[in-house]
């Protein structure tokens, strides 16, 4: 049996046992809610994300392997980046793997001395060196030697890190499977400072379940609805790229740093586009039949030798395309996917990469810093070639501003100014939606500051068909609904694409069948529960809602609903906390 | 009665869902991918795409032919059988296949083997698998 059982692994004294928590399980069904509760038993009060104190948990749930699209991994641990909590999710295969070797968490604490990487193959844990490993260039060298190294090929998931993780770059991401990323909050710091190069899962232990035959026809009912429906066909066909066009539209696409929300050359980024002119390939995570992972196929000459070429598979997504696309003012696709690889290559964070260069960008356009800042590059909208030069600055931060540009953009804004348009959320840099008030509102109040959490911009965008404006009480009580139900999902770790396929009624019958028995309604409650488990542990590591600010910009540049209102802001802010009782 | 075997139209269309994979467990009862005879890994790294492996019911199986206790016969049309009970764990058989099709179960220290139902070919979303004659 895999139910319940957390495996540990402690860095520091190179040991690791396993422990069982089923009571937990049972009662936070896995994933983040059972995460958070790892967290606040493991992590001290006020640790330094940075130090070997932190803790990083890993966790799965009772669906994964089990159902379809049950496939993310969980990552919980405190944030480099906002010195708060941090929580990203992947895909690919690394939720399958991990419980495929027995586990339903994984629980990382201490730090090594020297690099190194840990490889679990079932019941096996080895602790590796990495020195050898440290320092090579690409993310993707470091997959490839590995996946040489280790068996497991096709039941396994690679999670490393890139220089990023290793230079501490506080939005480093850790990737797996190449094109699935822990993207947001700084994992790959974590990672780094732990000197923990990569995590390698595999095993093949069967699954148990409760009632076979019951199982087989809630399966059938999930793989017909992503499969013959329309429920999944916009990530299944152009995928999340598919935002672009009617988001410039209405006015919503932050543009130039969110000086403007529309974007002239919007054609030339759409999902439309490049699926036309370069999609190459589409991938799935392991158990889910969407495939709404896109390759752009990017043939480039090389210029020293006639007749010599190189194909680049680059994996793009919305998020993606808004921040090192429209926010940097790119309109040369080709440009823009050669900085979409780069980040790949250095394992950094895209959304808070292109955030932190906007920001630059305009900072150096209004003359608050300079080339000695910048080392002698000139930012300039739609100058992809800069770009791709500052990245690599950032990461190896040979000047004291790319230091600080490493640090987030509040930090850089902090301290050279520019902070009314340094784009950041509780110290997150702002996701790609400038649709109106819930979907700021969302990343304010969102547990992790992010685009995900609420998804506020879903609600923008339905009041805005409806020619309406909604009132506070109406957003604050979508966004703790929503907030609250995605925490189910996050905790069966179903991915949010599938959310309308996953309704309350499904999941308590899929769950029925594992053998877990909450009704729809314990359910939600428990989403509720979770949610106020997150903003509690957030308050415990100095969280005060006072500090929720945002940028001038975000009140100067307007909507597709109009200017945002101040006042409205500060009530539903206000009212968010007095809702979920904190 | 003809034989029949899941046969890889095209793995350049796989995106690597695994969904056969699961397919093959759940067909035994069992969630996860420990009991699958058929697996989908990429060709060194995923920017590389995919292949698909499972038995081609071999007419004249080199697995059978290395087997020392007589748990594998040769089926009828092609592909082999397994008498559990026979089956010593020795692992001959998957190092014979030249496919690398013979998959293992680490829990019973047994062979998984093909049972050609032909069940995973249902899941499959992208039609890179059918359920054909031997041979065609």
């Amino acid at each position: 049996m895999t139910h319940g059982r957390v495996l540990n692994i402690d860095l520091s004294r190179k040991r690791s046992w396993v422990e069982d928590r089923s009571e937990l399980f049972n009662s936070r069904i896995g994933g983040v809610g059972v995460g958070i509760k790892l967290l606040e038993e493991e992590l001290p009060k006020s640790a330094d994300p940075l130090g070997p104190e932190n803790v990083i948990v890993f966790a799965v749930g009772p669906l994964t392997g089990v159902y379809p699209m049950a496939s993310k991994t969980i990552a919980l641990f405190k944030s480099p980046l906002t010195g708060n909590l941090g929580e990203s999710h992947a895909g690919g295969r690394s939720a399958v793997a991990i419980r495929s070797a027995g586990y339903e968490a994984i629980v990382v604490k201490g730090a090594s001395e020297t690099p190194i990487y840990v490889a679990i193959h079932g019941e096996r844990v080895f602790f590796r060196d990495a020195s050898g490993l440290w320092g090579v260039g690409s993310s993707l060298t470091v997959g490839r030697v590995i996946r040489e190294r280790e068996p497991g090929a096709g039941i396994r998931s690679i999670m490393r890190i890139g220089i990023a993780g290793e230079r501490l770059v506080r939005y480093a991401c850790v990737t797996t499977e190449t094109y699935r990323h822990f993207g947001r909050l700084g994992l790959g710091a974590v990672f780094g400072s732990k000197k923990l190069k990569a995590l390698v899962v595999s095993g093949a232990r069967t699954i148990p379940v409760k009632d076979v035959k019951t199982y087989r026809m809630l399966y059938d009912e999930v793989f017909n609805a992503a499969t013959k429906t329309a429920i999944m066909r916009k990530y299944h066909d152009i995928g999340t790229s598919m935002n672009v066009t009617p988001l410039n539209e209405i006015g919503g696409l932050p543009t130039r740093n969110l000086k403007e929300a529309r974007f002239e050359d919007a054609e030339k980024i759409s999902g439309e586009f490049l699926a036309e002119n370069y999609l190459g390939r589409r991938v799935a995570c392991s158990h889910c039949p969407v495939a709404c992972i896109h390759l752009a196929a990017l043939r480039e000459p090389y210029e020293d030798e006639p007749y010599f070429y190189k194909t680049t598979m680059i994996s793009y997504d919305y998020e993606l395309i808004y921040s090192l696309g429209s926010m940097l003012g790119i309109s040369d696709t080709e440009g823009m996917l050669r900085l979409f690889h780069e980040v790949e290559v250095l394992g950094i964070d895209a959304i808070s990469t292109g955030v932190v260069l906007a920001w630059m960008t305009e900072a150096f356009e209004r003359g608050l810093i300079s080339e000695n800042e910048t080392a002698g590059l000139k930012p300039k909208w739609g100058d992809w070639k800069t770009y791709l030069k500052a990245m690599r600055l950032i990461v190896e931060q040979p000047t004291e501003f790319y230091r600080d540009l490493s640090m987030g953009v509040k930090y850089a804004s902090d301290k050279y100014g520019g902070t009314d348009y340094a784009l950041s959320f509780g110290g997150n840099e702002m996701p790609g939606y400038h649709t109106g008030p819930a979907a700021h509102l969302g990343f304010l109040t969102g547990a992790r500051h992010s685009h995900l959490d609420s998804a506020g911009y879903s609600l923008d965008q339905k009041v805005l068909k409806e020619n309406r404006k909604p009132s506070v009480e109406e957003v604050v009580n979508y966004l703790i609904e929503e907030e609250a139900w995605r925490q189910i999902l996050s905790s069966l770790v179903v991915c949010f694409f599938a959310r309308g396929i996953y309704n309350p009624t499904l999941t308590e019958n899929a769950l029925k069948t594992v053998g877990y028995e909450f009704s729809s309604d314990d359910l939600v409650k428990l989403g509720l529960e979770i949610l106020r488990d997150k903003n509690r542990f957030k308050f415990r590591e100095g969280f005060k809602i006072e500090d929720l600010k945002m940028a001038e910009r975000i009140y100067e540049t307007a909507s597709p609903l109009g200017s945002i209102d101040r006042e409205f802001v500060k009530k539903a802010v206000n009212l968010f906390y007095v809702k979920i009782g904190l | 009665m003809t034989a029949k075997r899941v046969s890889v139209l095209d793995s350049d269309r796989c995106v690597g869902c695994q969904l056969c994979m699961f397919a093959c467990s759940r067909r035994l009862g069992y969630g996860g991918l420990g009991l699958s005879a058929i697996l989908v890994r990429s060709i060194g790294g995923i920017e590389k795409g995919f292949t698909v492996i499972v038995c081609r019911a071999c007419p004249d199986p080199p697995c059978q032919k290395v087997c020392p206790t007589g748990a594998l016969t040769v089926r009828v049309g092609g592909g082999v059988r397994l008498n559990p009970d026979k089956c010593i764990g020795c692992g001959h058989c998957k190092e014979a296949c030249p496919f690398g099709a013979i998959f293992w179960d680490y829990e019973l220290n047994k062979p998984i083997i093909c049972l050609y139902c032909g069940y995973c070919v249902k899941y499959c979303p992208y039609k890179i698998l059918a359920f054909e004659e031997v041979g065609k």
